[in-house]
């Protein structure tokens, strides 16, 4: 009666990351009138420097009361739904885009395509990029709602690139041609590599090394590159972000051919902690591409309102650097915070500069190295501990037990009740399960089996 | 890997619709713009479905409710939450203001439930997901002609559905009937196409119409006995000026014996109804609970921006303003209407009897060359160079009669319609009044006169007619339903 889209489960809904929200949304934490419920974990928002835009907003009163000196835009901004966006906005983009990348490379606001989130973004990259059946390559872990992103409405297949621990998840050329190959077997033709850098689940920015890997990688094969950088403004430390488009200029790639095949997903959703106005936006080299996703994003534009309002707050630049200073620090605190406490309790997390997550190793704290182990696992922390986390399995990890933790979309009070309920709950409840046990030669069984090889030996003087 | 294959197939098709003719006008009003004092002889845009005579109306609440807005001293307090809220199920608020605006705009003959409201990028990305939800690649859905132009995107570019028209005619005011849905029904079937649905505009676009009871029902009953969905694009809604009141498809659902619920979808907007399409909001609304939890999730490919629903949320529960909005949009959309029909009568051109809507279906039949679609292209064209408004062509809507053309009258000040008239009058010829029985088309192929000389000092002579229709009666231009590259005509101009 429905389509197969609206009757099957490829919007990925069904996976344990959905079902925390689920569990989440039923008993929600609150510090005053629900202390005892669940705290929210699972959410990558960043929620540490809202007050920044909150102060500027209420001293730039002709932005946010839509006038231009002091005439009221309403009217123009009511009626304006030109798919290629409000030129001040995309220009300011460009320049906030540029600057968030060391002003290392030069964009063209030409090749700009605004769309509803960054959701929309992959969605329609991957309209214009592969027909139903074609497949992009993603290094695992990775975002869950890729599945739903890039798979559900187009069609198109992800054959996962797999990453281990052994090397803190970084992707080899040996991994890639492996992808490739398995993907031939399944009869599927590869269009391009998809990955996010900074990396979401692992909260690390790619190397140089890895971004050759998969430049040399897609040169060979003639498909795409698709960089999901939603979260490039959340570098924190000292470390520094390279773009894809740095990788390739350093490397004098610009004005080939392979120039043609890159695209960059950009948000403001991760950067400056807006997701309700759904902000995303594609940049790509290739007019073909800007020319169908422009099209395209008339099925999801930016409201004309939140355009505008954006490109006047991304105009003050002074402000937008202070921003971008002063969350980059609140992000590394809290960052600190989360790990400090986590090692307390004898829980590591992968080393990261990035993201507003961790990337937690609980292997230690499962059954066995099982997929259900860590669904156990994760149950326990959803019920009894009162957190909601991501599971390994649903970012497509490879191996069991890891976590992905978030930190930023609560307050500091909030996050040391969760690392107190982790300690209480979890590890102190473990470490005595684990003491309890009798060592296995203590057992009856032993016991027999010692005294029935005491008497042979005996037997035998 | 070739430049074709490196892109998908639909990133690399026409299915967007952009290069349809209805296009080439918009291209020579963007090349000269008509502005009252800076460029008063460049083309008036009448091909822009757009309600823009009540912002006034909207603007003095948003002044006198600084606390709808995140932006101002009063509101502030809410711009963190606001920002932050990125919840597919949208505000609260917002779904019941919008339950509550729905509800106002059919005078509140229905209720509608806000559990049922789900969020879609605009009517474009509304329509669009219906389709997604109710029909697989390569199956159809009947569209009753003439129809929106940019249906031929909006349903099927992405989605891959069909559409399968069902033509109506003047013969009986473009009505849809009942035989010609079986009739269509049974063609598609006998070609092994499988429909999955009827979808209608109500009011429609182009005709400016609504559509009465007993069409409705018939329509209704159509669906539920074959076992097909219907979609109800409602967006003009709040458009209806004058009698007879607009008949929601919800009010009819519940007179249908055994009407089976799952099958009614209903695609609203507040771009007609409030004017403000640049504030995107699109709904869907589905008695389909299935279809609401689907098209939700899809919802996340295009919300409308928090920011946007905090304000409306507001606006749209202030039962005061709803009704003194709904009430001063349609005046001022009735005399708008009346002005612009009347002023068209005066020199002989009739429009389809319209209630509804932001255009005229405007009948220029009289003054085709011939009975062909070509004719209407050449008129067309004349019409955007020579009279310089860009109107659109009946074939862009898919309309089987040529000669009919949809005109916009509520994207403008009174002021240019009055400009726009003039240059009407001026190209039908004023001897049109003094001589009523004279056969329009003798008068504008035939006439020994070379020169019409309008008030603004338009010429329209019979000798550059010729030699322009010659001009555009390349093999390229014979089907208006063919891709069209700028004409020569227009290189030219």
């Amino acid at each position: 009666m429905l389509s197969k889209k609206a009757s099957c489960d490829s919007h990925g809904q069904n996976s344990s990351y959905f079902l925390g929200w689920e569990e989440y949304e039923k008993n929600p934490y609150d510090q005053v009138k629900n202390p005892t419920g669940i705290i929210q974990m699972g959410l990558a928002e960043n929620q540490l420097s809202l007050d920044l835009l909150e102060s500027w907003v209420a001293s730039n009163p002709d932005a946010a009361g839509l006038k231009t000196n002091g005439k009221s835009i309403f009217r123009k901004l009511a009626l304006f739904q030109d798919y290629h966006g409000l030129p001040a906005f995309k220009k300011v983009l460009m320049e906030t885009m540029a600057e968030m990348r060391g002003n290392l490379v030069k964009l063209e606001a030409g090749n700009l395509v605004l769309t509803a989130g960054a959701t929309s973004a992959n969605e329609t990259l991957m309209f214009c990029l592969a027909d139903p059946g074609e497949a992009f390559l993603i290094p695992t872990p990775y975002y869950p709602g890729f599945d739903r992103d890039l798979k559900w409405r187009t069609g198109a297949q992800i054959v996962p690139i797999q990453c281990t621990s052994s090397n803190g998840f970084e992707i080899t050329a040996a991994a890639l041609e492996e992808a490739y190959e398995r993907a031939q077997k399944l009869n599927l033709k590869v269009k391009g590599v998809l990955f996010t850098n900074p990396a979401n689940p692992l909260g690390t920015t790619m190397t140089v090394v890895e971004l050759d890997h998969i430049i040399d990688f897609v040169a060979k094969k003639h498909i795409h590159i698709i960089s999901d950088e939603v979260y490039a403004g959340t570098v924190f430390g000292s470390s520094s972000f390279v773009s894809i488009i740095e990788a390739l200029m350093k490397r004098n790639l610009e004005n080939t051919e392979l120039w043609n095949r890159v695209h960059i997903v950009c948000s403001l959703s991760k950067d400056l902690g807006l997701p309700g106005f759904r902000i995303g936006m594609i940049y790509s080299n290739n007019p073909k591409v800007v020319s169908a996703a422009t099209k395209m994003s008339s099925f999801g534009l930016i409201s004309s309102q939140t355009q505008y309002l954006l490109s006047q707050m991304l105009l003050d630049k002074t402000f937008t650097r202070t921003y971008m200073s002063e969350n980059k620090k609140r992000l590394l605190k809290r960052k600190t915070m989360l790990i400090s406490e986590l090692k307390h309790s004898g829980i590591a997390c992968l080393e990261s500069n990035a993201g507003l997550f961790c990337w937690v190793d609980m292997r230690h704290l499962l059954r066995d190295n099982t997929f259900e182990a860590e669904k156990e696992l994760w149950e326990k922390v959803v019920r009894v501990v009162g957190l909601n986390i991501s599971p390994g399995a649903s970012c497509h990890c490879t191996e069991p037990g890891w976590f992905r933790m978030c930190f930023a979309n609560m307050c500091e009070e909030t996050l040391r009740v969760a690392m107190h309920r982790i300690k209480v709950r979890l590890v102190d409840v473990h470490r005595t399960r684990t003491a309890r046990v009798k060592p296995t030669w203590l057992s009856p069984k032993w016991v027999k089996l010692l005294a029935s090889f005491i008497e042979s030996w005996l037997k035998l003087q | 890997m070739a430049s074709n294959s490196l892109l998908s197939k639909i990133a690399t098709n026409d299915g967007h619709g952009e290069n349809l003719a209805y296009f080439d006008g918009w291209k020579a009003y963007d090349r000269n713009p008509f502005h009252p004092t800076q460029n008063p002889e460049g083309v008036i845009q009448m091909g822009l479905a757009e309600n823009q005579l009540s912002f006034d109306v909207i603007q003095e609440w948003i002044m006198k409710n600084p606390k709808a807005s995140i932006c101002t001293p009063e509101g502030l307090a809410e711009f963190k939450n606001v920002a932050n809220f990125q919840d597919y199920h949208g505000f609260p608020d917002f779904r019941k203001a919008i339950a509550n605006f729905m509800s106002k705009a059919r005078g509140g003959r229905v209720k509608f439930d806000p559990d049922r409201v789900v969020m879609a990028g605009g009517a474009t990305g509304a329509n669009e997901t219906v389709m997604f939800c109710l029909a697989n690649p390569g199956d159809a859905f009947l569209v009753p002609s003439p129809y929106y132009p940019a249906f031929y995107r909006d349903l099927g570019w992405r989605t891959g559905v069909k559409i399968v028209p069902v033509d109506c005619d003047s013969s009986n005011n473009f009505q849809v009937t009942r035989a010609a849905l079986e009739a269509a029904y049974e063609k598609a079937r006998n070609n092994n196409i499988n429909i999955k649905g009827l979808i209608i505009t109500n009011p429609s676009n182009p005709l400016g119409t609504t559509l009465d009871r007993a069409t409705l029902t018939s329509l209704v009953k159509f669906i539920n006995d074959k076992n097909i969905h219907l979609v109800c694009d409602e967006i003009y809604a709040g458009t209806v000026f004058s009698s007879p009141k607009f008949t929601c498809v919800t009010e009819v659902m519940k007179e249908v014996k055994n009407c089976n619920r799952d099958l009614i979808h209903i695609v609203y907007s507040l771009s007609k109804d409030m004017g403000v399409p640049g504030l995107r909001v699109g709904i869907v609304y589905s008695y389909n609970d299935t279809v609401v939890k689907c098209a939700r999730k899809m919802s996340s490919f295009g919300l409308v921006s928090s920011q946007t629903q905090h304000m409306l949320a507001a606006m749209l529960l202030d039962d005061e303003f709803v009704t003194n909005f709904l009430e001063t949009s349609s005046k001022r959309l009735a005399r708008r209407h009346w002005i612009f029909t009347t002023g068209l009568e005066k020199v002989g051109i009739n429009c389809l009897k319209g209630n509804a809507g932001l255009f005229c279906w405007m009948d220029l039949r009289k003054l085709l060359k011939d009975k062909t679609f070509e004719a209407e292209m050449v008129l067309w064209r004349m019409i955007i160079n020579d009279v310089k408004l860009n109107v659109s062509p009946g074939s862009s809507f898919r309309c089987v009669e040529p000669g009919w053309f949809r005109v916009c009258f509520a994207n403008m000040d009174e002021h240019t319609v009055e400009v726009a008239l003039k240059r009407i009058r001026a190209f039908v010829g004023v001897e049109f009044e003094g001589n009523k029985k004279r056969n329009n088309a003798e008068v504008f192929v035939n006439s020994p006169r070379k020169n019409r000389w309008g008030k603004d000092g338009l010429r329209l002579s019979f000798g550059s007619a010729t030699r322009r229709y010659e001009e555009v009666m390349s093999p390229r231009m014979m089907s208006p339903h063919s891709p069209m590259p700028h004409s020569p005509l227009l290189r030219a101009s």
